[in-house]
Order: C-alpha cells, then structure tokens, then sequence
C-alpha cells in the first residue's frame, strides 16, 4: 500500500540543496592566482619590451611575411590532401602494384624528418642537372635544365612540405574510408550507382566526419612547419623574417612574440572554420533532435495534453 | 539454339518469368555457396525463400542482382542474362554501366536496412533516381513524398535515420528501393532486425506491394507471412533447393526430412 497520494510529490519539479566541492573551488582559486602573478610577471619584465613588440606586430615586412607562411600553409596543404586522397584510392586499389608503390611512398615520406627531407629538396637542383624523357638510345621526348628552379626556392618548399603531408594524408583519408560501414557501398550499388556516384555521393561525405578533425590538426600543424623552410634554405616566412627584424632590434624575444601572435591569429581563424566544417559533416550522425525539432515535439505534446483534457 | 530460346517466355505466355535461375553455383575460393540453384519465379509473383542460416538463400539473392558475381549456371532477369553478355557460345563480362542499369531495374531491401545516415529520409529516397536517372529534382521529391505516404511515413521526410525507430528506417528503405521504379524487389531479412512489435508494420507495407502486383523474393523468417502472402515457398539448405511448392502445403506436409527438421525449429 502506497503511503503517500499520487499528486503528493509525484508531479513538483525536485528542489534539492546542491552538493557542495569545496576542492573544486580551493583548486580553481590557486590557479587564478597563479596564473595573476605570472600576467604581471610578463607585463612588468623588461626582457619582454612590448614597446618593441607593439612597434612591429603591424610591420608591414612582418604582416607580408605572415600572408607568405599562409601561401606555404594553403599551397602545400592542397598538394598535401590531393595527393593523400590519390594514395588512399591506390592503397586500397584491386591493382597489387598500385598499392605497393602507395605503400612505400607513405612508408619513405613518413618514416624521414620533414627537416632532412626539406634540406633534401634545397639541393635537389644539384643532384638532377637536367631532366629528360624518352626512350633509352631512342628518341627525347622532354628535356628541362633545372637550373631555371635553383632560385625558385619558394616552389621548392612548397613541393617538400606537400609531398611530406600527403604520406600523413593519405593515412587519414584511408582510414575515413575504412570506417564507412561496407553495406552503405553495396545499398547504393544495389541503386544502380556507379563507383564513382558511390563514393562521391555515399561513401566520401559519411567518411568526411572522421577525415576533417585530423585534417584540421594537420592544417595547423602544417602552419607551423613551414618555419622549418629555413632549411631548403627559404627565408621569406614568418618565422625567418620575425629573426631578421630581431637583427635590427637588437633583441629576439619582442620578435618571437610577434610571431606567435600571427601564429595564434591563423590558428584561431582555421579553428573556426573546423567548428563550421564538423558540423556540416556531423548532420544526421546523433540521435538527439535539433533545437528545431525539440520545438515541433513539444508543440505537438503540448496539443496532445490539451486534447486529452 | 541458345538457353534463351530455351525459355519459358519464348512461348508467350499470360505468366512470363521474371527471374530464371539454371544451375546457379557460387564459389567464394574453395568454399562453394551455391551447388546449383534452378527455380524460376514469374512476374506478379512473390516468392519466399527459406531456409537455416549459411544455406545461400542471402547470397542467391544477392546475384540476382549482381552484388556478387556467379560462378557456373545462367541467371536471368526479364530474359536478360545477368551481369554478362553472351555473343555466340562466349560470355562477355559486363561494363560496370551495364551492371548499373540491370540493377536499376531491381530493388533491394537489406536486413540491416543501409540507409544513408547523412541523407534525411526524402533525401534518402531522391538521390539515386536523380542521379542515376537523371530525373529532375522536383519530380523526384514530389515521388519521393508520395511514396513516403504510401510506406506511411509523410511526417517523417526531414528526420535523419538516426532519428527513426527500426520499422520505420526499413519502410523508408523500401520506399528508396521503390523510387527506381523497380520490376523486381528482392527482400533480404527485412524484419530480422526488427523488435517483434515493429515486424508488422514493415510486413504491412510489404503485403501492399504484393497486392498492388510487384514481383517479389523474399528471404524471410516470417512463415506467417510466406504462408499468407506468398505464391511460391522454397526451402534451401546446404546450397541447393531442397523443397519448392505452394506454400501452405509445403509447410502443412513438407516431403523432406530436412525441411520438416527446419520447420519444428521455426513454427
């Protein structure tokens, strides 16, 4: 026998007193504390001279070389994604030889220092004079004097840190289409699509959710490798220009913290655009209702009640 | 004379098959699937196939259309053989774009539905007709609604897969299946992933299209419905059929021993 009547308790929203955590609150105290000493340490430390870092964070020889890095970051990652989805695709080819050579691409490029293979690529002019196509003792179909792209370190660098990403590419694209459930492939096949419908339609957009977070690492990461061209050696990029200018200033520090701001700005920027991405990708993969929805059920609940009563 | 001129359908006949299957064998390596399938299955008729799991009934149906490939034997759709092109005694692989227009033409259904989860349920259901068929996408959507009504399920066009209950994922499957404008459906367990109270509601709108004339092969577990329903019952087991006939009496007095076994299991 039930002690208490239905509407007694049963139907009033709970009202408890909220458990106190008096750890969460000391811990979060100290840390603000903290993290207060240090902002003021950095604002009362001369070694920083934020006269000299406000000077030069809008230089224009510093905000040209910010557009540069960001030419690098674009360039090489556009290499870097269509040559990783063209090694995804032959890794996991029917054809035995094209998913070796996909293999050992992957294999090499990931397996060296992005440094080593940038330094590689400085001197490549060096190692190949000329470049010619034709059949041996037969006839010349193409013949090119490298010594035209020795100069050109720009491309150069752009070719090392691309061929580099694609190998790192072409792992997460193949793993984005590995995670697509098998009979998603085989219902649109039964549609009547063709490979290509499949895969572009079907297959590619579900694989894209497992693609985009990785990439975007990959396209921040990449943002800051390219101070690593130094080595081919390009010095036009952020990183080379900021050590330049602290040349003049007589002092790194103001410089690198110029630097970092850019860093940071694009950094920022590419975050958002993530947010934009997953999201567009992420549609129909949660159970939960969108806002919009919620609103249509409780509409409806609501004239359900009504109408009962 | 060729195994065309063989057929049935040569003669003209009010029922012409729609599928004919002539000594279907399938080998995945050294494990053989199918030891020779022959039946036949004329159009307006449903048929059911039976049978303990591993026996081939799924794979069978899955080369009729040319999900997989068949190793010995003729399979033929509307008089069309399957996946290859005879010229004279030879048989040609087919192009891939053949193999895709003979599909169009048969629906199919799968135990684990396969929607498209990206996709909302109408979008589901438009995206091949307007690609494949190039139909344009306002006469696609207005089919696409109209055979959302017709599985029961007008209020559910912008819901994501995620967003639907087991019964209703396959019901949009069907209707997907039948915005091609299919001569032929093929049913894979479609109510074997189903809660029990959900089953009815896919068999319903299955028991509709069998009324409304489509031919049908269903692999099912459902002898309720094979019995009511269904034209033709055939128990396979082992890679072959064992038993074929009238439903009811295959089930009320099965000849076999294998097939009475499967039966006590199941009934």
């Amino acid at each position: 026998m039930s002690s208490r009547a239905p509407n007694d308790v049963g139907s009033l929203p709970i009202d408890a007193v909220p458990l106190r955590h008096p750890g969460r609150t000391a811990s979060a105290l100290v840390i603000v504390a903290l993290l207060g000493l240090f902002l003021y340490g950095a604002a009362t430390n001369s070694a920083y001279e934020w006269s000299t870092y406000a000077a030069y964070l809008l230089d224009e020889r510093i905000s040209r070389a910010a557009v540069i890095t960001l030419m690098l970051t674009v360039l090489a990652m556009v290499i870097g994604v269509v040559l990783g989805v063209l090694l995804a695709v032959m890794r996991l080819s029917p054809n035995r030889v094209l998913r070796s050579v996909s293999w050992g691409f992957v294999w090499f490029f990931r397996g060296t220092p992005v440094y080593v293979q940038l330094v590689f690529w400085g001197l490549i002019t060096t190692i190949y004079r000329t470049v010619d196509l034709g059949v041996p003792f037969g006839p010349q179909f193409l013949h090119i004097s490298t010594s035209s792209f020795a100069e050109n370190f720009f491309w150069l660098a752009v070719i090392g840190l691309g061929l580099n990403e694609s190998a790192y590419m072409a792992e997460i694209v193949r793993a984005g289409i590995s995670s697509v459930d098998e009979g998603q492939y085989e219902a649109a096949t039964a549609l009547g699509m063709s490979w290509r419908e499949a895969t572009t339609l079907v297959v590619l957009p579900q694989a894209m959710r497992v693609i985009i977070p990785p990439t975007g690492n990959e396209l921040i990461s990449m943002l800051k490798t390219t101070s690593l061209v130094t080595a081919i050696p390009y010095t036009q990029d952020l990183y080379s220009r900021a050590r330049d200018l602290a040349v003049e200033t007589f002092n790194p520090v103001p410089m690198l913290l110029v630097a970092s701001t850019w860093y940071l700005f694009f950094t920022s920027i590419l975050m958002v655009g993530q947010f934009y991405l997953e999201r567009h990708f992420g549609r129909g993969a949660s159970r939960a209702a969108s806002s919009k929805q919620l609103k249509t059920l409780a509409a409806a609940q609501l004239r359900d009640d009504k109408a009962v009563r | 004379m060729t195994l065309r001129d063989s057929l049935p359908s040569a003669t003209a006949q009010a029922a012409s098959p729609m599928v004919v299957s002539e000594g279907v064998h399938k080998r995945f390596g050294a494990l053989e699937v199918l030891k020779g399938v022959t039946l036949s299955v004329n159009a307006g008729e449903v048929m059911c196939l039976v049978g303990p799991s591993g026996s081939g009934k799924s794979t069978f149906l899955r080369c009729i259309n040319h999900l997989e490939q068949i190793s010995a034997g003729r399979l033929y759709v509307d008089g069309e053989l399957v996946g290859y092109r005879q010229r004279g005694d030879r048989l040609f692989e087919m192009h891939p774009k053949d193999a895709a227009r003979q599909r169009r033409q048969i629906g199919m259904v799968f135990q684990r539905f396969n929607l498209f989860p990206h996709m909302t349920a109408l979008e589901n259901i438009v995206a091949a007709p307007v690609k494949d068929q190039g139909r344009r996408r306002e006469a696609a959507i207005e089919q696409g609604r109209d055979l959302l009504k017709q599985v029961g399920l007008s209020d559910k066009a912008d819901a994501y897969p995620a967003q639907l209950s087991g019964g209703q994922q396959q019901r949009v499957a069907i209707a997907r299946a039948l915005a091609m404008e299919p001569k032929l459906m093929l049913f894979d367990e479609p109510t074997s992933a189903l809660d029990p109270e959900l089953v009815g509601e896919v068999l319903d709108v299955m028991r509709a299209l069998a009324d409304k004339g489509m031919t049908m092969i269903v692999v099912t577990h459902e002898m309720g419905f094979a019995r009511e329903v269904a034209d033709s019952l055939v128990f396979m087991d082992d890679g072959v059929v064992v038993e074929a006939g009238n439903p009811r009496e295959v089930l009320a007095n099965p000849t076999h021993a294998r097939t009475r076994a499967f039966l006590s299991k199941v009934l």
